[in-house]
């Protein structure tokens, strides 16, 4: 692999410990993959923040990084465990609160901007078309590659922090033109609308792509999509398919970029959407958890369930999961009284996939697809899919 | 006998071979504590890997799995050198952070637990004594 000369002095420690550590790991991971030299990044999002994930262990790896490295370029933070400013309301216990917090500064003491956020192409970490980026966070590197059209592997923990703190990676895989080619046909025959829906769609394609061993989808029969619509079908996808990049007909920006595949293909039918939707709605759910916002809410998302919410009260336990950035401008425009009179949470900075309530509800209702996965896997629920609206009517019944 | 690799991680270390033809998740699948395997059904479960030269496929599971290895260097009950078929990301990453010399694209059906092999991370070799 091809160094240049700042390169080389990062892997001979001439930047100090951190530097030099990370130029280590991505210089091996640049081998393995055949990568033929590094490129420089402009920005970075880092996963592997909740502390039920890291443990005393990546904590000490954290603080040894942090002894002397400090990030090169843009870089914020997935979800924590829980929420930094209300996380005794949400009922998380001390101790975890404390370690979280400990995690957190060691990301603030590299110069990491701490918003806790799976989105943070709706917070100011916005990559613009063919911007080579790291990131970490499945669904959000499926949203930069395949709807911004910026370029991203699918980083783990440390890969993202090494990419932070030197300002490179190593160019292979989907930084590529050559491996950014659709290599299944998908064609889309039925109405798609709604978060719920786009979840679904993404966990039917997911799961055909693992079946077929194929990695980039090529989706026709879309007429639209709102920014939610497609948030929500990132984190499906790359969850059912580990899928980091997508070509939607008319939508992404790489759509004629490359010619369409046409040796593999299927088709989705309104019956394929109905059994999947069944797929991911337990028998005999008892509900008593319902939570919006995987991945993050928009304020667009807030608005609307502030205008379902108002003059109601919810009669379960409901978080809102979000960023703070997002949940400010809710307090400013008044969202916000509206949804905690009606009795609902915010959850900012985190959200119901890391956060540690295992144990605490038995069957959750959301309006995502991956949620509903991770519900099950991590947390043991039974678990609901419905839209918005029908969160809303079962949370106020 | 060499059988030559590729490196992945560079340092010299040697020990007594432990080898399973199972995929290896350091998350949720190894103790950090006892460095012992603990996933259900696994080859190698129950089994210390701790001061071995664990030799297995490849990774599997988890990205936390880096941090586990980093964990166990800590404790001291991390393995002295891992040799895989095919490295992933995952156990890359851990040797890397936690320092553990390590070669890949190793046939490691060659290899026979209880073996004692020198794993060399700067040349990509292992040697069966």
């Amino acid at each position: 692999m091809r160094l240049n000369q700042e390169e080389k002095d990062m892997l001979e420690g001439k930047f100090g410990k951190a530097t030099q550590k990370s130029m280590e790991i991505l210089t091996t991971l640049g081998e393995i993959f055949e990568a033929e030299n590094m490129i420089e990044v402009h920005g970075v999002q880092i996963a592997g923040v909740s502390y039920a994930n890291l443990g005393e262990a990546g904590l000490e790896f954290l603080n040894e990084m942090a002894e002397d490295g400090k990030v090169k370029v843009l870089t914020t933070l997935n979800p924590a465990g829980m929420d930094r400013e209300n996380w005794q309301v949400l009922g998380i216990d001390e101790e975890f609160a404390i370690n979280q917090n400990r995690a957190i500064d060691a990301f603030a003491k590299m110069g990491i901007i701490t918003t806790c956020s799976c989105t943070p192409y709706l917070i100011g970490n916005t990559p613009h078309y063919g911007q080579h980026i790291a990131w970490a966070e499945s669904s959000a590197v499926c949203y930069s590659n395949s709807v911004i059209g910026a370029r991203t592997n699918r980083e783990g923990g440390p890969s993202a922090l090494a990419a932070a703190l030197t300002g490179r990676t190593p160019n292979y895989g989907y930084h590529l033109e050559k491996n950014r080619h659709g290599q299944v046909l998908v064609s889309v025959n039925a109405p798609v609308k709604g978060t719920d829906e786009f979840g679904v769609l993404g966990k039917i394609i997911g799961d055909k792509l693992v079946e077929l061993g194929k990695k980039i989808p090529y989706i026709t029969g879309i007429p639209s999509a709102t920014v939610e619509e497609l948030k929500s079908f990132c984190a499906s996808i790359a969850t059912y398919g580990g899928t980091a990049l997508f070509h939607m007909d008319g939508i992404t920006p790489e759509y004629n970029k490359y010619p369409k595949p046409s040796d593999v293909r299927f088709e989705i039918n309104q019956y394929e959407i109905e059994s999947a939707r069944a797929e991911l709605i337990d028998d005999g759910i008892e509900i008593d958890f319902v939570s919006i916002g995987c991945p993050h809410a928009s304020i667009h998302e807030i608005a609307n369930i502030a205008k379902l919410l108002e003059g109601k009260k919810v009669k379960k336990e409901f978080w809102i999961t979000t960023a703070r950035p997002t949940k400010k401008i809710a307090d400013e425009a008044g969202y916000t009284k509206i949804i905690e009179d009606a009795g609902a949470k915010f959850a900012a900075d985190t959200c119901c996939v890391v956060a540690p309530i295992k144990g605490r509800f038995k069957g959750i209702m959301v309006d995502s697809a991956k949620a509903c996965y991770y519900g099950r896997a991590k947390n043991k629920f039974k678990v609901r899919i419905g839209s918005i609206e029908q969160c809303i009517e079962e949370a106020t019944r | 006998m060499m059988l030559k690799g590729r490196k992945v991680y560079k340092g010299v270390a040697e020990g007594e071979a432990i080898v399973t033809k199972d995929g290896i998740s350091f998350y949720g699948g190894v103790d950090p504590e006892t460095g012992r395997v603990v996933e259900v059904g696994h080859e190698l479960e129950g089994q210390s890997i701790t001061g071995k030269v664990l030799v297995f496929p490849t990774g599997k599971g988890s990205t936390v799995g880096s941090y586990t290895m980093y964990r166990m260097k800590k404790n001291n009950t991390a393995p002295v050198a891992i040799v895989n078929k095919e490295i992933d990301t995952i156990i890359a990453v851990g040797c890397i952070i936690s320092e553990i010399p390590c070669v890949d694209k190793i046939n490691i059906d060659d290899i026979k637990t209880g073996q004692h092999l020198i794993v060399n991370g700067n040349e990509g070799i292992v040697e069966m004594k």
